[in-house]
């Protein structure tokens, strides 16, 4: 029986318990027995209890994974952070609390980097996560514990957030669909910041159709977060099987230099695909794409290290040293935070100094206009971008952590576009060294349906057979 | 040439930085209501109390009250403003940051008087520290606990040009900013409450140069009193170092009250680099004209403009007309005693006594005359009466007396009291009586001696039991001793 839940898609799972062929409890129970007994390190906390009677709505029982970042009202929330060690937040995350509502439940709390800073979930203050399809490598990050519960059963799909390539990144080395959708269509209310202007909320599934369905139960705008737009229209659950009429760009800024050849083969077979599914593909120019990541690097950091102040050990958290004021925050900050974090507070405390801020974070800012141009510039000549999600397949555990500019090239194709609010998808099209490739499609701001049909097809035409060996 | 130095007059150069509690119903940017001495901790949420996670939400009723405040101080209002992250640690502030405005302020270039405006922008309040031990400051605290009912309580802080030259003027700019704010119902404006700060930037310069001193920073000065004194303290301080030979330097200033000492605040409570940052949390403040209709329709008139109609249209003195403009409650009262008594009335004498008998009456330090009995038909009455020579001033007060007490018809509480004036042979029996009975008054009156006339106006009141008129009882008196009426 658990054998043949396992199997269901999220959205398939949502239509048998719908139907009364499929109980909500026996599903939670299969995953919590799962994701309880799991060994990648991918939950940090896992629900003990079949949560009592569900919401009535489409999702009705479905259980969902939910990364750390978000709060949820009385359980573990702590951002992957030692500093947040043991707070339960008094309230509950707009995203989570909009998929309660349609009925899902919540299945556990997924391990994460530190605020989500990092790609191969090494940051986190509580241990990494493996990677289902090989132990020895990371699931990419920052949420990794999101996409690798994904990966190997031990979730029937997850939430996670993107500010960097966050979901798309972990979902590419997983083997997995992630999607960032355009910034304000999902409330950043509960969702513990790490850089205000980028993060957005996702889902990470197995397949394209659930994450449509996912999705649509995130978005909307929401009074607690003034940026916060919703989408002008639904999102649909995805149909299409052909691409005729659509119109594809593949920018060589984010497809040449940097790429690994296994990488490189399994994208340029996707872009054949699409050809033989009807779209038509060109070169298209993406000038400035190549100082996104020093863009990125200099935004980010400064406003985490605004963001971040409020870990200061006086009103919730953990605290450390008792003598006076300084060594209360000096040394509970010391203790909380972990290298990678207090790396980018450094630097945005830096980027943001008096006479330093225009050459930096101003600077920063006018680049990330231009970014924005291009894109808009492209997507008046095309409907949608295609690359690689990443450079590389999953790498090796340990093989970065010394090189932190190593690891941040990690996001060099998915940082440019939520440093233009766009929304992107990752589905999984192959496989090199035995580990799976990510596909990226980028779209303009609220073209999130366009992006999912498109999704859709190439998925069905690609037939990616998408399991890890599961234990 | 020293000596040049030593007696050469000096001119303060005073700016003001104000801040202002706004009173909404409702905090900065989360929906706790604002706290007036509730226990501390309980007008809190997770967004003030800068919960992970949690995100600010501009509070519809301050941009209200600051759009009006904007342009009650004839401000240009900014179409787009930005709020920034104004970043420093401290216990007070949850966040880590401030949530404030930098660059593009609300509003900015305007006039109160003849002081002109720098700006006028909106931000949040920092919550409350208490320090045990003995000097009330964190350094050397014992221990300090934190009250987050204050934070977050919406702030506008208004930056004025170095227009001001003394610390009189200063005082008395500050009262009409204070009348003026008060009238717009935008806040309690209470300096001893805290509603109300005041800091002051003074330098001093040669008096008739137009090149600006060093200016010093001064906090803590929480009551007007206390400005006028810490300004002038400060004034005086700077002149003994310049005179002396010494250069002023730029520092913050702690004024203690109890002692007039003024003391530097420790370097690392001032050394700030605020890495300000625009607010990625908000979106630009960008009011509609359906904002500006709004804000524009809820100015009333304000003290300024009603002390000069108050002077022109109903030629009151200057004090008393600004009197009745700064205190708005009273002015209406007197506004609705004058319309009450029609052409006939005087606006004079019942300014006179709406501001001196009424007043006096009311007790309190800030009284609203339409919370007492008197309705302002009775108190036209009364004057009118007076006028009418009806009743004597003194009998006057008296039935003033009742009307505060008891409200009432003036001309019912004459006849009931029996308070009509005394006058004809009535009169004539008591003062020819009172000047039988005070021979060495009369005789010394006779000799000239004026004030030797109240001994026999007294007797006569006490006589009458305050009914008689002065005027009239002097009159009968030369009357009696052969004078000329006069």
């Amino acid at each position: 029986m658990s054998q043949a839940v396992l199997e269901l898609s999220a959205a398939q799972a949502a239509a048998q318990i719908r139907g009364g062929e499929l109980a909500a409890e026996e599903l939670f129970r299969v995953y919590r027995d799962r994701a309880a007994a799991e060994e990648l390190g991918a939950f940090l906390w896992v629900a003990e209890e079949v949560p009592d009677a569900p919401a009535d709505g489409p999702l009705q029982g479905v259980p969902v994974a939910v990364k750390d970042l978000f709060c949820v009202g009385d359980v573990p929330s702590a951002a992957g952070s030692r500093i947040l060690e043991g707070y339960r937040p008094p309230y509950t995350a707009t995203a989570v609390e909009r998929l309660l509502l349609a009925g899902a439940t919540v299945l556990g709390k997924t391990n994460m980097d530190e605020f989500a800073m990092g790609s191969s979930n090494e940051n986190s203050g509580f241990g990494p996560v493996r990677n289902p399809w090989d132990e020895t490598k990371v699931p990419g990050g920052s949420s990794g514990g999101s996409a690798a519960a994904v990966a190997a059963g031990l979730a029937p799909w997850a939430i996670g957030t993107d500010t960097g390539g966050s979901i798309r990144q972990p979902a590419s080395l997983c083997g997995i669909v992630g999607m960032k959708p355009t910034y304000g269509a999902v409330s950043r209310y509960g969702m513990i910041a790490f850089a205000s202007s980028l993060d957005q909320a996702g889902p990470l599934t197995r397949d394209v159709t659930d994450c449509a369905l996912l999705l649509s139960h995130m978005v909307g705008a929401d009074p607690c977060d003034c940026t916060s737009t919703g989408l002008p229209e639904d999102i649909r659950l995805p149909v299409a099987e052909r691409l005729d009429g659509l119109r594809f760009g593949v920018p060589p800024e984010l497809t040449g230099a940097g790429v690994d050849p296994g990488v490189k083969v399994v994208f340029d077979a996707t872009v054949e695909r699409i050809e033989q599914l009807g779209g038509s593909v060109e070169p298209v120019a993406l000038p400035h794409a190549g100082h996104a990541i020093a863009a990125y690097y200099v935004i980010a950091p400064a406003e985490a290290s605004a963001n971040l102040a409020r870990y200061d050990g006086v009103r919730f958290g953990p605290r450390a040293g008792h003598t006076d004021l300084l060594s209360l925050y000096e040394e509970t900050r010391e203790e909380g935070f972990g290298t990678e974090v207090k790396r980018r507070i450094m630097l945005g405390t830096y980027a943001l100094s008096s006479g330093y801020y225009e050459a930096y974070y101003g600077r920063a800012q006018r680049v990330r206009t231009k970014i924005a141009d291009d894109f808009r510039a492209a997507f008046e000549r095309v409907d949608l971008i295609v690359t690689p999600t990443s450079p590389t397949v999953a790498f090796g555990l340990g093989e970065r952590t010394e090189d932190p500019l190593a690891m941040y090239l990690s996001d060099a194709l998915t940082v440019p576009m939520p440093l233009a609010g766009l929304p992107a998808i990752s589905i999984p099209t192959g496989m090199s060294d035995g580990l799976p490739v990510g596909f990226q499609i980028a779209g303009p701001a609220f073209s999130e349906n366009r992006i999912l049909e498109a999704a859709h097809a190439i998925e069905r035409a690609v037939g990616f057979d998408g399991a890890p060996p599961r234990g | 040439m020293a000596d040049a130095v030593a007696e050469r007059a000096y001119e303060p150069v005073i700016g003001l930085e104000i801040h202002v509690q706004l009173k909404t119903r409702t905090k900065m940017f989360c929906g706790c209501e604002l706290s007036f001495g509730e226990d501390p901790n309980t007008r809190t949420c997770p967004v003030c109390l800068g919960h992970p996670g949690t995100l600010p939400v501009t509070n519809a009723e301050a941009v209200h009250f600051a759009l009006m405040i904007g342009m009650a101080l004839e401000c240009e209002l900014a179409p787009r403003s930005i709020f920034h992250r104004k970043n420093y640690f401290y216990p007070d502030l949850p966040k880590g940051y401030q949530i404030s405005q930098y660059d593009v302020p609300l509003a900015s270039g305007g006039r109160l008087g003849e002081i002109r405006i720098h700006r006028v922008h909106l931000e949040e309040d920092a919550a409350k520290l208490v320090h045990a031990g003995t000097s009330g400051r964190i350094h050397s605290a014992e221990a300090s606990v934190v009250d987050f009912n204050r934070g977050g309580t919406p702030l506008v802080e208004i930056v004025t040009e170095p227009d001001v030259r003394s610390a009189a003027q200063a005082k008395e700019w500050l009262e009409l900013l204070q009348a003026t704010l008060r009238r717009l119902e935008v806040s309690d404006v209470r300096m001893e409450e805290g509603s109300l700060r005041c800091d002051a930037n003074v330098s001093i310069r040669p008096a008739g140069e137009a090149s600006l001193g060093t200016k010093t920073e001064l906090k803590n000065m929480n009551s007007f009193r206390f400005l006028e004194r810490g300004v002038n303290a400060e004034i005086t301080r700077q002149e003994e170092i310049v005179r002396s030979g010494g250069e002023v330097v730029q520092e913050t200033l702690h004024y203690d009250p109890a002692t007039g000492v003024l003391s530097p605040l420790r370097s690392k409570e001032e050394a700030h680099d605020y890495r300000y940052l625009p607010e990625p949390d908000l979106v630009p403040l960008a009011p509609t004209e359906e904002m500006l209709a709004r804000a524009r329709a809820a100015l009333p008139e304000l003290p300024a403009g009603r002390a000069e109609r108050l002077e022109r249209e109903l030629a009151l003195p200057p004090d008393v007309a600004k009197l009745l403009a700064f205190r708005t409650e009273l002015g209406d009262f007197y506004e609705a005693t004058v319309s009450a008594g029609g052409p006939e009335g005087d606006p004079r004498a019942i300014a006179n006594w709406v501001t001196g008998e009424l007043l006096a009456r009311l007790g309190d330090a800030d009284p609203d005359p339409a919370q007492s009995k008197v309705e302002p038909a009775s108190l036209a009455a009364l004057v009118a009466m007076v006028r009418e020579g009806a009743v004597a001033h003194s009998a006057a007060k008296e039935v003033l007396d009742t009307l505060v007490a008891e409200g009432g018809d003036p001309r019912e509480i004459v006849e009931s009291k029996g308070l009509a004036r005394a006058g004809g042979d009535e009169l004539v029996e008591v003062v020819e009586r009172a000047m039988a009975a005070q021979a060495d008054a009369v005789e010394k009156i006779r000799a000239g001696n004026d004030k030797a006339m109240g001994a026999i106006i007294g007797a006569v009141m006490r006589e009458t039991k305050g009914r008689a008129d002065g005027g009239e009882v002097q009159r009968l008196v030369r009357e009696r001793l052969g004078d000329q009426p006069g």
